[in-house]
């Protein structure tokens, strides 16, 4: 059972007191009501229910690569572990912290949002795009990195440093398993990647939203979509909140 | 009968002839299979005929000339109860039978006869362990267990044997394992089941099951002159595996004598079973395999050795039961071919059994651009 | 007809006349379907759509077919005829059994069902529909740059390294077409949830919209794992990252466990809706609710849940330990039950009601009987030492189609029927219908009952060419095929002419309690003047009888 009540009477008892709420608010439908909601509520219950919904679609996108990536370490971990310590631990940090604090000011947003004030949440908003490139952008140096160091898997994959231990801070492991590694940078590709296209589309609605910020668009009472780029932007971060350990900290301490 | 048309006739007479509802019987987990399913069958006869009684007997009697008001009913939870409850158990006797007979079907019995298959677009080969090497064929004896060895080179193959009702998945990558024992002599259809690309149709072939006398007539005429094992130990001098694991004991790798079937404590304190599978993986990720007690200096043979090369080497730490010389192996199969006969029912496609250069050094070979064999793109 | 044998209940023609002013009307033209935002619109733009797609993944059933009338690979080449069987499977279940219900039904109906103006994101299903048509039109792609032959299930390593066909491209279509599947499920959740009018609690709604709900749980939380997989396979085949690839160490049966988490629930995405339309169609035409409610209703969100954890009984015979064998083949006979709870109930709905035997309600007995048998054989796959032997044959292919087509199919057939007066303000005609809903009956027994016997003799699936032995049943299934194809042309031919010459159905042709038979047909754009309140159970035939005021007014 929901906000629906099981009788009709109290229903209609509940859905007028909302009615006379809002008559006492707006004194007239707002304008951003759709027109086959009833009620402003329920257009909020409503798309908030579906982007809740959508992030539980995304979770077992994910989900699926989270369930090849446990498979795969747990059977070859020597690999994993000597891929894992190749990934520069600090920018993965430096990159956690922008993300959470991007999450921060998204938050911000949705407070200035609320507080109807117009500058500051573009300013917010502009703040979070900033930080999200400047994330991709230090993502990026890690590909360029990987790609020199020939752990791009592929045709150009070498598994030279793993089998030396050159580079890696790690004691060398054999050539067999060390052809593991290949698997890990798959994954380690597959997921960051998709985690960056899923930040790249994210950073496009904030685009968005800047300008319509900017012209006041959500400083009139209707924060719904902020409130929503603000979960997917969460979403995103919570899911790089899991990659980060998984694929920068495993095993990681220095060679004796 | 001239008043029939003759395609008509042709199809009646194709009809008459061919038509059976049961394929034959031809092994001793067949009755069972076929118990289990005459079973199922009256379980379901049984289902469909109560719906549909329920269904026409209801909507005769009330139909709305003789019923023109329904009476409404809640419904009732006794009988829902019943209904859920019967089925529930009639479902749960076909879980019980079945998993006994699965367990039936993949438990082979310890005397088994082995014989190794090989799946690849689109042909099976059969490796015999007296070197015999058949092509989309299979020759058994009667009343003997065999255990099939099973693996494939390129895809997902799926080894079905309908009149011995067994079928098992054959995997790039890794052993599988089936056993029957036919119980008829004749010949029986051998069908790839799993798609498996263009020609998939065509990878069928026959299983011939024979007397003992004939199967040891066949042996003794078909074989390619080396056993497996034979191969087996040229590979494994060849490959240099001597140099370490070395007869007797007391190599820099662990001693392979009576290994098979035995237990072994491994580096990280797992303790396996020796089998087929514990084997090919030694070879081709012995890091994943090292054994406690020894440096894991192995160097890895994937991609040096094929599927065959695996299996003849599989074949002869088998067979390694003392430190006596091989030819002693022969005798681990009831039949002794006879030396030099020649190979009537395969081609020759020994000479590829090594694909690389051996490298038995410490240095890794650069495996980056090799691929293991059996699974590269055509 | 006399009220004996009929409740057709349809105005007299000689008066009657389409509403005025309905969602047909007041826009015309191209522009106005295509931009449309209206739930009935859309589920149109898709009846229109899954038509098409149907007949073309029939036209390959029918090639597919002919084919098999003899042993010898004759009709065409080996290649081709995979790429026909590959194509079949991929047009028919993702851009036809898929969208099928929910998507035709499920868009017209539900915010009917519900007393509400539209589903709770209309541009949203605007978007699905759109993505419906790409994943599509990739289809189409594949099929004029020669078509892909992995075959339905894209099985690694065939799929990633072995065939030179346009994997990626119906990878493509598939990815678009299910993230098409997710919007459509996320939406029907989110109705369901928040757009039921005042008094319309979940246990006063309609089954169908329990079926539909449960269904679209599946659809969200499933579909993804496809999407993902479909992913992972592709950047195996351009960058070769390895992950289902055993030379890499990858395993194969990971890309099994994953297509089968999702494709097994997608069996019951299938069926769920369809579910659904024979509780509507079963207790109109006997004139009495559903007999066990709740069972129905739980038996739905049953079988949704129950349907993410069987996924591993394909994979019986590939090695998986015997253990978690047990555990799923355990599962697989527990999600059995909720479905023979369905059948029942729905027998014992009949008993005491009032029935007749209107086209929807014979093919409703025609899914039950033909589900009957699809579920049953569904216990000898689950059963662990039988897979061994049915798995791969085409004891599969036609325990598959008695579920999906016998049972999906004849659903899908019974609610367009049944709602078409609704859809279109019109009437079928009657005599044809039922002469081809037996039609069909008869040639879908003749087709596949066969291939129950190919499949326990051992004939394999997807086999171009076969032994001799097997050709009487393949030539009876090839002239079942031919029947049945007719079944299905029929309802094509007669209910486009309908459209036009069909008698006026007026607001409740079937004297049926659901909300949406209360208003006028074809309904308005907004649906209903007034948001309807609901003051009874569904199914309450005496609050039918005694309804003095209608619920809304016809306008104009």
């Amino acid at each position: 059972m929901d906000s629906h009540s099981t009788t009709l009477s109290s229903h209609s008892a509940h859905s007028s007191a909302i009615e006379a709420q809002i008559e006492h608010a707006h004194h007239e439908h707002p304008a951003y009501l759709l027109h086959h909601f009833e009620t402003v509520e329920q257009q909020k219950a409503a798309s908030s229910f579906g982007m809740w919904l959508f992030l539980m679609q995304e979770l077992m996108f994910f989900g699926g690569m989270f369930m090849a990536y446990l498979v795969y370490r747990a059977w070859y971990y020597p690999a994993f572990a000597a891929a894992s310590n190749t990934l520069d631990w600090k920018i993965g940090t430096l990159n956690t912290i922008i993300l959470l604090t991007s999450s921060f000011t998204m938050t911000l947003a949705v407070h200035y949002a609320e507080a109807r004030k117009v500058k500051a949440l573009a300013n917010s908003i502009l703040v979070t795009i900033i930080l999200g490139i400047v994330f991709l952008g230090l993502k990026s140096t890690e590909y360029y990195s990987k790609f020199v160091e020939h752990h791009v898997p592929g045709a150009n994959f070498s598994i030279e440093d793993f089998v030396t231990g050159h580079n890696t801070g790690m004691p060398p492991i054999s050539a067999d398993m060390a052809q593991h590694t290949q698997l890990f940078f798959s994954l380690y590709f597959a997921m960051t990647g998709m985690h960056a296209l899923h930040m790249i589309i994210g950073i496009g609605i904030l685009a968005f939203m800047y300008v319509k910020a900017r012209g006041g668009a959500y400083t009139e009472g209707h924060t719904a979509p902020i409130d929503y780029a603000s979960l997917y932007w969460h979403f995103v971060d919570v899911v790089w909140i899991f990659l980060f350990p998984l694929l920068y900290l495993i095993n990681r301490h220095p060679v004796h | 009968m001239h008043f029939i048309s003759p395609v008509l006739w042709q199809f009646l007479v194709k009809w008459l002839n061919y038509f059976a509802i049961f394929p034959r019987e031809a092994s001793t987990v067949a009755p069972y299979t076929d118990g289990l399913y005459a079973y199922l069958m009256i379980m379901s006869i049984f289902g469909l005929l109560l719906v549909a009684a329920m269904v026409a007997v209801f909507s005769v009697r009330y139909r709305r000339a003789r019923s023109p008001e329904a009476t409404q009913i809640e419904g009732s939870t006794l009988l829902e109860a019943t209904w859920t409850i019967i089925p529930l158990g009639l479902f749960m006797v076909s879980f019980v039978w079945g998993a006994l007979l699965y367990f039936r079907i993949f438990t082979p019995p310890p005397n088994a006869m082995p014989v190794y298959i090989i799946g690849k677009q689109w042909m099976w080969k059969a490796e015999h362990p007296g070197g015999q090497h058949e092509i989309n064929a299979l020759h058994v004896p009667v009343n003997r267990p065999v255990q099939l060895t099973m693996i494939s080179q390129d895809v997902f193959h799926s080894f079905s044997l309908p009149e011995f009702r067994v079928k098992r998945e054959v995997i790039p990558g890794r052993y599988s394992t089936v056993w029957f024992q036919a119980t008829k002599v004749g010949t029986y259809h051998l069908f790839c089941s799993q798609y498996c690309g263009t020609l998939h149709s065509a990878m069928i072939g026959t299983i011939t099951v024979m007397t003992p006398d004939d199967y040891e007539a066949w042996t003794n005429g078909s074989t390619s002159g080396m056993s497996l094992a034979q191969n087996g130990e040229r590979l494994f001098a060849s490959l240099g595996c001597n140099s370490c694991h070395t007869a007797g004991g007391g190599g820099r790798g662990p001693n392979l004598y009576s290994l098979y079937g035995g237990k072994e404590l491994l580096a990280n304190g797992t303790s396996v079973t020796v089998d087929d599978a514990f084997l090919r993986g030694c070879i081709l990720n012995p890091s994943t395999h090292a054994v406690q007690g020894y440096v894991p200096i192995m160097p890895t043979y994937q991609g040096q050795i094929s599927e065959e090369g695996l299996i003849d080497l599989v074949e002869y730490i088998k067979t390694l039961k003392s430190g006596d010389r091989i030819q002693q192996t022969l005798h681990t199969t009831t039949f002794s071919p006879e030396q030099g006969g020649a190979d009537r029912s395969a081609p020759d496609y020994r000479n590829e059994l090594t694909t690389g250069q051996t490298d038995n050094g410490r240095a890794a070979p650069d495996t980056s651009t090799s691929k293991g064999e059996g699974v590269s793109p055509q | 007809m006399s009220s004996a044998t009929t409740i057709v209940n349809i105005p007299e023609q000689s008066t009657a006349s389409l509403p005025k002013n309905s969602y047909l009307t007041g826009e015309y033209g191209l522009k106005s379907w295509l931009l449309t935002q209206d739930h009935k619109r859309i589920g149109l733009l898709y009846l229109i759509s899954i038509t098409f797609f149907f007949f073309i993944g029939g036209a390959f059933a029918g090639l597919i077919r002919l084919e098999l009338l003899t042993p010898m690979p004759d009709l065409v080449a080996s290649d081709t005829y995979n790429k026909l069987f590959t194509m079949h499977g991929i047009v028919m279940i993702f851009l036809f059994l898929v969208p099928s219900v929910p998507a035709v039904l499920g868009n017209f109906l539900l915010p009917l069902m519900l007393g509400a103006r539209d589903l709770a994101f209309p541009k949203i299903n605007l978007l699905s529909w759109y993505m419906y048509m790409g994943g599509g039109i990739f289809t189409l792609a594949t099929l004029v740059l020669g078509g892909v032959d992995t075959g339905w299930t894209f099985t690694t390593p065939l799929s990633t390294h072995y065939v030179n066909t346009h994997v990626i491209t119906a990878g493509v279509g598939i990815f678009i077409a299910g993230f098409s599947s997710i919007f459509t499920g996320l939406n029907f959740i989110v109705t369901i949830h928040r757009m039921r009018c005042p008094g319309m609690t979940w246990f006063r709604m309609p089954l169908f919209l329990w079926a539909n709900y449960a269904a679209s749980i599946l659809m969200v939380l499933g579909t993804p794992v496809l999407a993902i997989t479909i992913v992972l396979v592709a950047l195996e085949r351009t960058i070769g990252i390895g992950v289902f690839d055993p030379s890499k160490g990858g395993d194969p049966l990971l890309f099994q466990h994953l297509f089968w988490f999702y494709s097994h629930p997608a069996v019951y995405i299938m069926i769920l809706p369809g579910m659904g339309v024979i509780s509507e169609t079963i207790s109109t035409f006997s004139r009495k609710r559903i007999f066990g409610y709740t069972a129905v209703a739980f038996s739905s969100v049953a079988i949704a849940v129950f349907g993410f954890f069987v996924w591993e009984h394909h994979m019986f015979i590939m090695g998986v330990s015997t253990y978690s064998a047990l555990v799923f083949s355990l599962l697989t006979m527990l999600v059995a039950v909720p479905s023979a709870i369905k059948i029942f109930n729905w027998a014992a709905t009949l008993y005491k009601g009032s029935i007749t035997f209107e086209t929807p309600m014979l093919y409703s007995f025609g899914f039950i009987g033909l589900f009957t048998i699809g579920g049953l054989t569904g216990v000898f796959l689950g059963s662990l030492g039988m897979d061994v032997h049915l798995t791969e044959t085409y004891f599969i292919v036609a325990h598959f189609h008695f579920v999906m087509v016998g049972g999906m199919l004849m659903a899908f057939l019974a609610g367009i029927h049944f709602w078409w007066p609704k859809m279109t303000g019109r009437m079928y005609p009657e005599q044809v219908s039922k002469l081809a809903a037996v039609t069909t009956f008869i040639g879908f027994i003749l087709t596949f009952f066969p291939q129950f016997l190919l499949g326990y003799l051992g004939m394999p699936r997807r086999y171009h060419a076969y032994p001799p032995e097997f050709q009487v049943l393949n030539v009876l299934s090839t002239a079942g095929a031919t029947v049945l194809g007719v079944g299905y042309l029929l309802p094509m031919l007669y209910l486009t002419w309908s459209l036009r010459y069909g008698a006026i159905a007026g607001d409740n042709p079937w004297q049926a309690t659901g909300l949406e038979w209360q208003i006028q047909s074809p309904p308005l754009k907004e649906n209903f003047t007034e948001i309807p309140i609901m003051d009874h159970e569904a199914y309450d035939y005496d609050w039918l009888a005694h309804k003095h005021v209608p619920e809304v007014t016809t306008v104009g």
